[in-house]
This record gives C-alpha cells, sequence and structure tokens, in this order.
C-alpha cells in the first residue's frame, strides 16, 4: 500500500514539479476541438515569437485535441485547460454551468468570443459525378452522405442544423417539412463517425459515400493533404454561420495565476497577425482585411446565423439533440 | 475467525503447531474441507460437531492471512473502490430515470447489439476455435509452432490498432472488402463489421481453453471406444466432445465476456449508426458527452452487472467441472 | 507410438484428406483474421520507405508517447507481478469459503468494457467525482495525468498474473511446501526456494502478457488522459491522434512498433514454452 501511495505522489509531483520551477516561463493548456491541430501548431508558434518580443520571458503551449464534447467533459472531470477553444458555444456553456468559467464569457471577447468562423461545405469527387449542387441533392435515394454523429461531433451538429435552416427556407418555415428532408438525408448516411476527421478518413480514404458534409476548412485541409485530383468542394447556395468560440477558463487560471497568459493568448487571435494565420488555415477571419491573398479562396454564400434560425445553441440543443429530441426521432422512425 | 489473528503468528516458528500439522498431513487431503482443530480457526467445542461450517480448514502453510489480506486490500483498493463509486453514482439516478434509460429503445438496440454480436463472434470462435486447438494438437505440419503463436495476436495487438487495420481490410476498396463488396457482401460499417472485430478480438480464448484438455487426452479412451466398435465419428461426438466441454464452455464465455465490453477496435469499423451499428461502450461514450453522467452510469452499472454474473457463472462451471472430471 | 498396434493409431486420428482438409481451413482462417491484420499495419507503414518510418517514429511526439507507454508499464506491471504472486498464493495453497467469489472479482477487471474501466476513475477522481474535488484543492492530479493514466492501466492489467499463477499453483498442490516447512525452512524461505522455481515459467508468461497489454491498452486510457500531446499521449492514444491528422505513415508506423512488440512478446512466450518442453501450452487466458 506504501508502495502505491509514494508512486501516486512522485506522479503528482512530477506533473506538479515543472509548474512550480517555471517563474519565468510559462505553461498553458489549450484544450480544442479536432479540426484545429494544424491551426493552433502555428498560432501557438507566433504568440510564443510575439511573447518573448514583449520580454515577457518564454511561454509553452500545450494541445489537446478531441471531439468538442469529449474536450469539455474532460474540463468538466478536471483537466487543467488555461483555455478551451471549442466548436460550439453549447460546450463551452457546459463548462460555465460547473461554475469553471463565468457564465458571461460570450460577451468577454469581441464578435461573440469567436475570433474566426466557418460554414458548412460539401466535399464531393472529383468531376462531381453524382451532380450534387445543393442540399436538396442530399436527400436523393441515389446519394450516400457522410457525416459525423451529431450526437459526438459538434462538426455533425453544425451540419445537421446547415441542412435544418436550409429547408426551413425553401418550405416556407415549415418544420414538419424540415424534419421529413433532415431524415432524409440523414437515412442516406451509411456510417456515422464519432467525429469530424473519423469522416474525412471513411470518406476519402475508404472510398465510402458520395458526399462529405464537411468544415470548410476541413474540406480545405482534406484536398491539400489527401489529394488535389481526388475531389472537390461544392458550395450549396446557403449554409450556417459557424462560430467557434474560445474563453479562459477563470477558475484553472486563477489558481495557477496564468491569467495575464492567458487572456493575452485568446486576444491575439484577433490581431492582424493571428488573424492572417486562421485565414491561412481556411478559418473565416473577423477582420476582412486580414490574410486577403487567402480570403480570395473562400466562395460567397449566403449564410444565416444559429441565433436568428434556431434561438441560439441551448433551444437548438435541447429540440434537436438531446435525449428524445428530433434526431433521435429520426432514427427511431427509420427502424 | 479472523484473518489478523493469522496475521499476528510468527510464520514458520511456531514449533508446536508445525508438529502438529506435519502429524496430519499424511492422514489429510487438505483440499478437503476437513474439521478444524486450532481455536482460531472455530471454538474446539463446536468444530467437531459441524465440521463443514469451517470458513477454512487448517494448513501449515503460513502466510494465508498475510496474502489474503494484501489481496483484499489490493483488490479494494484498485477494483472495489471505483466500482463502488460506480454503482453509487448508477443509485443516486432516480429509479425511474434509470429504469427509462436502460430501457430505451436506443440502448436495448445497443446492448442487444453488444450482447448478440458478442454471443455470434463467440459461437463462431467456438467452433473455428475448437477446429484450430484440433489440428494444432493433433495434426503435425511445417508451420504449426509459428500459427499457434500467432494464436495470440489479437491478444497483444493493442485494439486501436487492430480496429483501423480490420476496416482498412474490409472497407468497400480494402484487400477484403473489394473481392466481398463484389459478392455484394458488406463487412465494414454494418453489424457485421463488429461481428468480424469481435471474433478477432476473442479468437485466443476459445483455443488456449481448449489446447491443454485436448493434450491431456488419454488415448486410451478413443482407443478403447474404436476397439469397441465405434466409428471415428462416433469416438468424436460421443467421447472427446463431452470430455472438452467444460473447457469448451470456459473458452466461450470467456471469449463472450471479452466481445462484449470491446470498444477500440469496433468503433472503427462498426459504422456506428445508431440503432444499428452502435454498440453499448459507444452509446456510454455518447452519454458521457451529452454530460448525462447518471445515464452514463447507469449503462455502465447493467453492463457490468451482466458481466459479473457471467463470470461467476464461468468460475462455479469450472469449479464444478473441477471435482466432476475429479470424481470420475 | 512405435509399439502401439496401428489400428490403435489409426484410431486416433482422421483419413487423410479430412486431415488436409481441416488443417487448410484452420489455416485459411488464421490468415484471414490474423495474419492479413497484421501484414497490412506493416504494409501501410512502410508504404513511403523506411525513411518516412524512422522519420515518424524520432519525431518528438511520438517519442514522447513512447517514453509514456514504457513509464506506465515500468509501475504498472511489477505491482501486478506483487499482487498476482500474493492473490494466488492465498487462492492455490489455501480452501476457504467464498473463494469463488474472489476469483470473480479478480475476472471483473478482464470483462469489463475499456471504456467503463476508465469511467469508473473518473467518478472517484474527477472534479465532480467523490475524491476530485479534495484532490485538486491539495494539488494533487489524478486523472488526465500520469497517475490516472497508471491506475487505468493497473484495473485493465489486473487479471493477468494472477490468472496465469492460479491453475499452475493449484496444480502443483501443497506438498512440497509441506515438506519444507516441515524440515524447518520459514515461510519466505519456502516460497523463494520451493514455489518460486516451480511457478517461474507461468510467472514470467503472466507478467509477458500483463506488459503487452499495459502498452496496448487504449480505451480505458484514452478516458482518462486527457490527450494532452507529449504530455498524456500514450502509444495506442497516439496512433490515433496520427490517424486523425491524416498522418497514415507515421500512425501505422507507431501501430507497427506495438505490434512489433505484440510479435516479440509471443516470440518469447513460445521460447518460455519450448524451454518447459511442455510443448503446445497455455491454460486460461
Amino acid at each position: 500500500m506504501m508502495q502505491r501511495r509514494t508512486i501516486l505522489l512522485s506522479g503528482a509531483a512530477a506533473v506538479a514539479l515543472p509548474r512550480a520551477a517555471a517563474a519565468q516561463q510559462v505553461r498553458l493548456l489549450n484544450v480544442s476541438y479536432d479540426p484545429t491541430r494544424e491551426l493552433y501548431q502555428d498560432v501557438n508558434a507566433a504568440f510564443a515569437k510575439s511573447w518573448s518580443a514583449q520580454s515577457k520571458g518564454s511561454i509553452t503551449i500545450q494541445q489537446s485535441h478531441g471531439g468538442s464534447g469529449r474536450q469539455a467533459r474532460s474540463v468538466i472531470d478536471g483537466l487543467e485547460a488555461d483555455v478551451v477553444t471549442l466548436a460550439l458555444a453549447y460546450d463551452i456553456d457546459a463548462i460555465a454551468e460547473r461554475g469553471l468559467i463565468a457564465t458571461d464569457w460570450q460577451k468577454r471577447l469581441p464578435s461573440n468570443s469567436a475570433p474566426y468562423t466557418s460554414t458548412i461545405v460539401f466535399l464531393v469527387r472529383r468531376g462531381n459525378p453524382k451532380k450534387i449542387k445543393d442540399w436538396s441533392d442530399l436527400a436523393r435515394s441515389d446519394i450516400k452522405v457522410i457525416t459525423p454523429n451529431p450526437k459526438t461531433s459538434g462538426g455533425a451538429r453544425w451540419n445537421y442544423l446547415a441542412a435544418w435552416g436550409y429547408a426551413l427556407r425553401t418550405e416556407g418555415g415549415d418544420a414538419a417539412k424540415a424534419e421529413k428532408f433532415v431524415g432524409e438525408i440523414f437515412a442516406n448516411a451509411p456510417v456515422l463517425d464519432t467525429g469530424a476527421r473519423g469522416s474525412t478518413v471513411t470518406f476519402v480514404q475508404r472510398g465510402i459515400g458520395d458526399v462529405l458534409l464537411a468544415w470548410e476548412n476541413e474540406a480545405f485541409l482534406a484536398i491539400n493533404e489527401l489529394g488535389k485530383d481526388k475531389l472537390e468542394i461544392v458550395v450549396p447556395s446557403v449554409s450556417i454561420l459557424a462560430e467557434p468560440p474560445v474563453a479562459v477558463v477563470d477558475k484553472v487560471v486563477d489558481r495557477r495565476g496564468t491569467r495575464a497568459a492567458a487572456q493575452a493568448y485568446l486576444e491575439f487571435l484577433y490581431t492582424p497577425a493571428g488573424q492572417e494565420i486562421a485565414a491561412k488555415h481556411y478559418y473565416r477571419p473577423r477582420d476582412s482585411q486580414a490574410g486577403a491573398k487567402y480570403t480570395a479562396a473562400f466562395p460567397k454564400i449566403d449564410l444565416f446565423t444559429i441565433d436568428q434560425v434556431f434561438s441560439g445553441w441551448q433551444t437548438a440543443q435541447k429540440t434537436h439533440f438531446a435525449d428524445g429530441g428530433i434526431f433521435d426521432r429520426l432514427y427511431k422512425r427509420k427502424r | 475467525m479472523s484473518s489478523s489473528a493469522l496475521l499476528d503468528r510468527p510464520a514458520g516458528r511456531g514449533h508446536d503447531q508445525q508438529r502438529r500439522a506435519a502429524a496430519r498431513v499424511e492422514t489429510l487431503d487438505l483440499t478437503q474441507a476437513s474439521p478444524p482443530t486450532s481455536a482460531d480457526a472455530s471454538p474446539p467445542c463446536l468444530a467437531d460437531a459441524r465440521p463443514k461450517a469451517a470458513w477454512r480448514p487448517r494448513s501449515i502453510i503460513p502466510g494465508f492471512g498475510l496474502t489474503l489480506g494484501l489481496t483484499l486490500a489490493w483488490l479494494g483498493l484498485i477494483v472495489m473502490l471505483p466500482l463502488v463509486a460506480l454503482f453509487a453514482r448508477a443509485a443516486s439516478v432516480d429509479p425511474g430515470r434509470f429504469i427509462e434509460t436502460v430501457t430505451s429503445e436506443r440502448v436495448l438496440a445497443a446492448l442487444q447489439l453488444s450482447f448478440g454480436a458478442a454471443l455470434a463472434a463467440a459461437l463462431a470462435n467456438a467452433v473455428f476455435g475448437t477446429l484450430l486447438a484440433w489440428v494444432l494438437v493433433r495434426y503435425r505440419f511445417p508451420g504449426r509452432r509459428l500459427v499457434d503463436s500467432l494464436v495470440d495476436v489479437p491478444f497483444a495487438l493493442p485494439t486501436a490498432v487492430a480496429g483501423i487495420s480490420l476496416t482498412a481490410l474490409y472497407a468497400e476498396n480494402g484487400w477484403l472488402g473489394a473481392p466481398l463488396a463484389e459478392l455484394g457482401i458488406k463487412v465494414a460499417f454494418t453489424p457485421l463489421g463488429v461481428f468480424v472485430a469481435l471474433v478477432f478480438v476473442s479468437l485466443p480464448f476459445v483455443v488456449r481453453s481448449i489446447e491443454p484438455v485436448l493434450q491431456d487426452l488419454s488415448p486410451e479412451i478413443e482407443e478403447a471406444a474404436a476397439c469397441l466398435g465405434a466409428s471415428r465419428w462416433q469416438t468424436i461426438w460421443r467421447v472427446i466432445v463431452p470430455t472438452l466441454f467444460p473447457a469448451l464452455a470456459t473458452g466461450f464465455a470467456l471469449a463472450f465476456a471479452r466481445a462484449v465490453g470491446e470498444y477500440g477496435s469496433v468503433i472503427f469499423i462498426a459504422g456506428n449508426l445508431p440503432g444499428i451499428s452502435e454498440i453499448a461502450p459507444l452509446l456510454i461514450v455518447i452519454k458521457l458527452e451529452e454530460y448525462a453522467y447518471g445515464e452514463a452510469t447507469a449503462v455502465a452499472a447493467v453492463m457490468l452487472l451482466l458481466s459479473f454474473v457471467l463470470l461467476l457463472a464461468i468460475n462455479l462451471l469450472q469449479r464444478w467441472s473441477r471435482s466432476h472430471l475429479e470424481r470420475r | 507410438m512405435a509399439t502401439r498396434p496401428r489400428s490403435a493409431v489409426d484410431a486416433r486420428t482422421e483419413p487423410s484428406p479430412v486431415r488436409w482438409l481441416l488443417i487448410t481451413v484452420a489455416l485459411l482462417f488464421v490468415a484471414i483474421f490474423i495474419v492479413l491484420p497484421l501484414v497490412s499495419v506493416f504494409t501501410e507503414a512502410l508504404r513511403q520507405g523506411f525513411g518516412a518510418y524512422f522519420g515518424a517514429l524520432a519525431d518528438a511526439d511520438a517519442r514522447a508517447a513512447i517514453g509514456l507507454t514504457l513509464t506506465v508499464a515500468a509501475i504498472a506491471v511489477p505491482l501486478n507481478l506483487v499482487f498476482g504472486v500474493v492473490a494466488a498464493w492465498a487462492i492455490a495453497k489455501f480452501d476457504f469459503r467464498g473463494k469463488s467469489l474472489l476469483i470473480t472479482f479478480i475476472d471483473l477487471p478482464f470483462s469489463v468494457s475499456p471504456v467503463i474501466s476508465g469511467l469508473i476513475y473518473v467518478l472517484l477522481f474527477g472534479l465532480q467525482g467523490w475524491l476530485g474535488p479534495f484532490l485538486s484543492e491539495q494539488g494533487f492530479k489524478i486523472i488526465f495525468a500520469v497517475p490516472g493514466i497508471v491506475l487505468a492501466t493497473i484495473f485493465v492489467t489486473f487479471p493477468f498474473v494472477a490468472r496465469e499463477l492460479i491453475p499452475l499453483m493449484q496444480e502443483q498442490g501443497t506438498d512440497e511446501e509441506e515438506a519444507a516447512l516441515v524440515l524447518g525452512a520459514s515461510g519466505w524461505q519456502t516460497f523463494r526456494r520451493v514455489t518460486l522455481p516451480n511457478i517461474r515459467w507461468g510467472l514470467l508468461y503472466g507478467v509477458l502478457l500483463c506488459n503487452a497489454r499495459a502498452m496496448g491498452e487504449f480505451g480505458a486510457v484514452s478516458v482518462v488522459s486527457g490527450h494532452i500531446r507529449g504530455l498524456t499521449n500514450t502509444m495506442p492514444l497516439h496512433v490515433e491522434i496520427l490517424y486523425n491528422e491524416y498522418n497514415f505513415v507515421a500512425s501505422f508506423a507507431v501501430a507497427s512498433l506495438l505490434a512489433l512488440l505484440a510479435l516479440v512478446t509471443l516470440a518469447a512466450k513460445s521460447g518460455i514454452e519450448w524451454k518447459i518442453g511442455r510443448g503446445l501450452t497455455g491454460r486460461g487466458h
């Protein structure tokens, strides 16, 4: 028994030690969602450079990536994140509900605390053999749609809501028709991977499906990483404005004394330098001047917000994705 | 009877005790419940009256208190305490909500898939695992040793690695998936994929349970059967299979228990469609990610309880078959 | 065998065609379910040649993951080794009531879904759990840090050594130990000089399996790790991360290292069996 306790203690000490020894050296943990790996790799390097240029000492930023919901849950259960940068406001709300973040977090940074935005587009096979042009094509019976599971993936919830918003628009606001339409799309899904990255692999590597519903930035990345000759992006007539938010985790930064650094880190995302890095990784910057050479690549899409169509995340979550919500109903009916 | 009384006894130095015990060694079968004679086992006056009531027969081997105490303490800390936390959490869920959760259509479908696919996989392995064990023990062919070591691969290979490589193999553009797709059989991203992954992870258990028994099978029985005019098929069916049965049952149950809870290899290949190819462990993860801790623990508690009952049954069966075989 | 009448030998085997049919079916089964997945791991890993392969393994995050996995195994395996011997001693050398129940509890981690194995530690040590708030005030980190990963690994590999030793020690009985004790050896001497030599190969076998499992655990560790790059990512988790970064070669390179470990383990196991001359063997799991 003694042996075990010593190990626990020394294990804890090993984790605690670098923190105590680092007066001048700050270490932050950024807990993020799946598709931001490449983005924050660049952001972290640039921020560390500007931090030491202001002679504030050296700073290291550690990254953790995973499904947005899983990451939020880890923070709730005690993963010591100084900042969270997640896929949807609902997940940060969940952390705030447990008292780790002030409930007004979304008002503390400009633009709803979302320094960059994205949207949902279609990724199809080169030459678009199935002639997929818009959302209505996804409900065709000869189409196989690849999307992650809205229950586990933040990106998939944006997919679902984008389809719903399109249906409301074309059907004149009839929720029953929207439900039928979205149901038809999900009936065409042969696989529901747990995360956005899993879906991309299924679509590209396994060759399953005709169209992948993806974050715009993920679609660009997939084309660059996995083959310009194999894939192309189709832009639907209308889509949703996805606002992936960021927040400082108050409880953690106050305990660790890292608030200043964490705050500066998130504010860096709003600077021209930060905005340019975001644009470079195909996130739409808030600052329209930033990264003009990259933003030229972004297609013009008619975008609606979640507040306009679904009156915010809390309501959307409750009606659509909660247990017994509309999404569950779609699958119940299928069987 | 307390284990601390035994713990206090200096191991190996109680000479009179040793002598007493040594005298009994020839006459007592220590594995049988023998009448306790010492005061720390039970009151002496009662000892002879009801020998079966002894919690543990005396033995001269030292260290019972120490080893059992350590075992229980370590078991308590690593296994029991966290499990108690789980059941306490599940119990704090309102009973109505608990029932509603575990009987909801989606949970039932997931449990059905997990238990159904595990059962199918264990059955498949009972057939092919027995065949494999038979071939490995009875026949001589080149590469036999290599094949025998390969049987343990699924056991030692990390499940995530297994999941990724199985998915790559069985996807429609994979080495095996492509020819199968031409026959109209889809494996990856269907319940069949779950089955394949579970067959993979649970294969070693049946083979490893049967092999030793098959090896120890005395040739005389088969020869006797043959001399008495039984055909080879009759010998196998009437003589060998019944002898193998306890080991087969154990292997089957172990394979089943392992397959029911499998997660890492299945999520890659399953497709994860709610109600169709969504396994119960994944549903627990999904509930967690919805911040529904109570519901997640409710599903977990149900799965745990089922596993526990199953394991207890295996161990009792094993015990029973051992004493059964000894008696024969 | 040679002295036995021919007919008796025939009585224990099948006609040649049947024999070869059975061998073919069995080999086909092994080829499809075991060899092909294994081969595909190495094929994918070496798709871009050895340069890319070793480059992937030399990456800082990959090395951190390898280091962490080795550390975790180095703590978990010896602890379970000691526990396994102690538990096997109590169970195999003595008879007592409730033994089946005790064995069942020792077996339990084996059939518990890995997801649940991780979840129970979150419920215990998480910030919303029983001990979490207290520990966090004291500045201890259990889950989302190395201790949590070690705990989950110990839980998952809990039964292996004990399960390997119990049947072995039961089979060997207590005669030799009793003789030693009667001749005046102390308990510890008896264990070291009599019992240990008898069980050492089984012990080694159990340790090898325990180790393979400790290094390869994915589900349970995934729940308690927090996935911090270079800090709490074990090798199996790193495989998943690289895979999700479309870095397939690197992902399979790390995976192949784990597969290689599995193969070395099995080779060592075969070596042990060779040594004890039991030929084909293996009991339980």
